[in-house]
């Protein structure tokens, strides 16, 4: 069943979007991420150009956010005056983040930067979650107690000025890194398409020493807001957003993210990490093999930009 | 493309001075608006024509040829040439092809070559072959040599995409006077208005020449995303982020377990 995007301006089969949407859904779900890293390659990989995928992701990553920040809030699990500050860096992150991707386009070095950005990213982000978890498998498997770092224990990051009290998380910190991880995660997630759960969530652990608790609650919101915005900006901007095409990711990545949400108890939190960890990574040495390997058409053809405002 | 109908005009007015013993070219196609709807995955429009004569004409020994040429609205067109780069493998190189068409479809009833001699195929710019590609090199416009890199990438190129496509047998004679071609229009195809240039050659002589035009448009709902996305870019926005929201919460509270 083919349906033609009005956008991308060029036929689809329905139901391979839809299966596309659940099966990153289902992923998303279980992970507690928005699952743009996978569904921005995925389309790109189904011939949407990157432009087009990055801008439409936007909004389904905004879907599965706002499904998965609603059954948080039900919880309490999520903190709202962090993710306040969050966001107001987050925004203006995306904001430049948009800035980046219409320049970048304009200068033909729009692919090449994203499939550079995913690579680097996902490579290091990867080999990060995977080896960590790894030795944290390894350790409960020995029988060792885990290494357990107590929000006592101080990074530099807790010596900085403009110390603020979160009191749902139960933290005393700067805002500073804080506004940092926010326009990061607002900025990359506007060039690349993606939410950035992956990365926010572990940053908030680590950095910030956000509860488990309401971590993944917190991170949806943050992801909710910029990719929502991302929509409206890369709308006005470049118009690249393609309704139809991210109607169907969103239907078939809302119903994909309950079954994974209910997949996802079944393990453990190391055993998650490792699985996620081993999906990024492997993502990122697909954008790898495509650089490093030679192509077998070195050419490309792009009509400029004047010509698509017909 | 106004030279070009000047110089068409001026010709016609001379075909029409002529003595009356050259053929007249009519020509129809099935449809002149291809509609692009949520189905469209092609398509394609029939062009029918036939070779007008009068008492005074000669008999052509070797009958009639027809090449139909079709291309569709000027893009300005970038070749980028991938070159391996601090071993990564990355776009270097590139020419802009200034305003060739973004669809280009060449049909004839038999090997244009045979049609007539190569001065009077380039002259009349009959085949994919002979089209001029213009490239910017160095502030100047021209086309480059046959063999180009770029010229040659940019050609194959077009035609993996099925947007230039030569069939040497695509007009069909259906009388010795009476053809008929069928002139595809793939899923990709660029909206906008599109010439369809037929030409009647008989014993390597262009006879006659005539134009007709046809379009490809988006309607119905895909119309309608297409232009609110293009005129109305922030209101689009906020309606997509706001379906996003509304999929959201309906998930929500068709899948909530509590």
């Amino acid at each position: 069943m083919q349906i033609y995007l009005p956008i991308a301006e060029l036929p689809v089969n329905v139901l391979l979007i839809l299966f596309m949407g659940l099966a990153v859904g289902v992923i998303s779900g279980m992970f507690g991420i928005g699952g743009g890293f996978l569904m921005t390659p995925l389309l790109i990989f189904i011939g949407i150009t990157p432009a087009v995928a990055v801008a439409s992701v936007a909004s389904h990553v905004a879907a599965s956010s706002f499904s998965g920040a609603i059954s948080y809030w039900r919880r309490r699990a999520l903190d709202p005056v962090l993710a306040a500050m969050l966001i107001a860096a987050g925004l203006v992150g995306t904001t430049a983040g948009v800035m980046l991707f219409t320049l970048l386009r304009k200068l033909g070095q729009l692919d090449l930067t994203i499939a550079v950005s995913y690579l680097l990213l996902l490579g290091i982000v990867g080999s990060m979650m995977v080896t960590e978890s790894v030795r944290a498998i390894v350790r409960a498997r020995g029988g060792r107690p885990a290494e357990i770092r107590r929000p006592g224990s101080h990074l530099w990051i807790h010596g900085l000025p403009l110390k603020m009290r979160f009191k749902v998380s139960k933290i005393y910190v700067s805002v500073i890194p804080i506004w940092i991880i926010g326009f990061v995660i607002g900025f990359i997630g506007a060039v690349m398409g993606i939410g950035g759960g992956f990365m926010l969530v572990p940053a908030l652990i680590y950095l910030i020493r956000v509860p488990t608790g309401v971590v993944i609650g917190t991170s949806m919101v943050l992801t909710l807001v910029t990719m929502a915005y991302a929509t409206v900006i890369h709308a006005a901007t470049n118009h690249l957003v393609d309704a139809l095409l991210a109607l169907m990711l969103m239907i078939g990545g809302v119903i994909g993210a309950q079954f994974g949400a209910r997949a996802g108890a079944r393990f453990s939190g190391e055993q998650l990490r490792l699985l996620l960890g081993i999906l990024v990574l492997s993502v990122g040495l697909r954008f790898a093999y495509d650089l490093v390997v030679p192509p077998t058409e070195q050419f490309t053809i792009r009509a400029t930009e004047e010509q698509q405002q017909r | 493309m106004s030279t070009q109908r000047i110089a068409f005009a001026l010709a016609a007015v001379l075909a029409g001075a002529a003595p009356a013993s050259a053929e007249r070219l009519v020509t129809t196609v099935s449809t002149s608006r291809v509609l692009i709807a949520s189905n469209f995955t092609g398509a394609d429009v029939v062009l029918f024509g036939s070779v007008e004569r009068d008492a005074q004409t000669v008999a052509r020994r070797g009958g009639y040829d027809i090449v139909v040429t079709v291309s569709g609205p000027r893009e300005t067109i970038v070749t980028f040439r991938k070159q391996r780069i601090a071993g990564i493998w990355v776009n270097a190189d590139s020419r802009t092809f200034v305003r060739v068409p973004s669809y280009l479809t060449v049909l004839a009833n038999r090997t244009i070559n045979d049609i007539a001699d190569i001065n009077t195929l380039r002259r009349t710019q009959t085949g994919l072959a002979r089209t001029l590609l213009p490239q910017e090199i160095a502030g100047d416009i021209a086309d480059s040599i046959r063999e180009d890199p770029f010229r040659l990438a940019f050609l194959r190129l077009k035609l993996e995409q099925k947007l230039y496509t030569e069939q040497q047998n695509g007009v069909t004679f259906l009388t010795p006077a009476l053809f008929r071609a069928a002139i595809p229009i793939p899923d990709n195809a660029p909206t906008g208005s599109y010439e369809v240039d037929v030409k009647l050659f008989a014993d390597g002589v262009l006879l006659a020449r005539t134009q007709t035009a046809l379009e490809v448009v988006k309607v119905g709902f895909e119309q309608f995303v297409a232009s609110a996305a293009r005129d109305h870019g922030l209101l689009y926005g906020i309606a997509t982020a706001l379906l996003a929201l509304l999929t959201g919460w309906f998930a929500s509270v068709v899948f909530r377990k509590d």
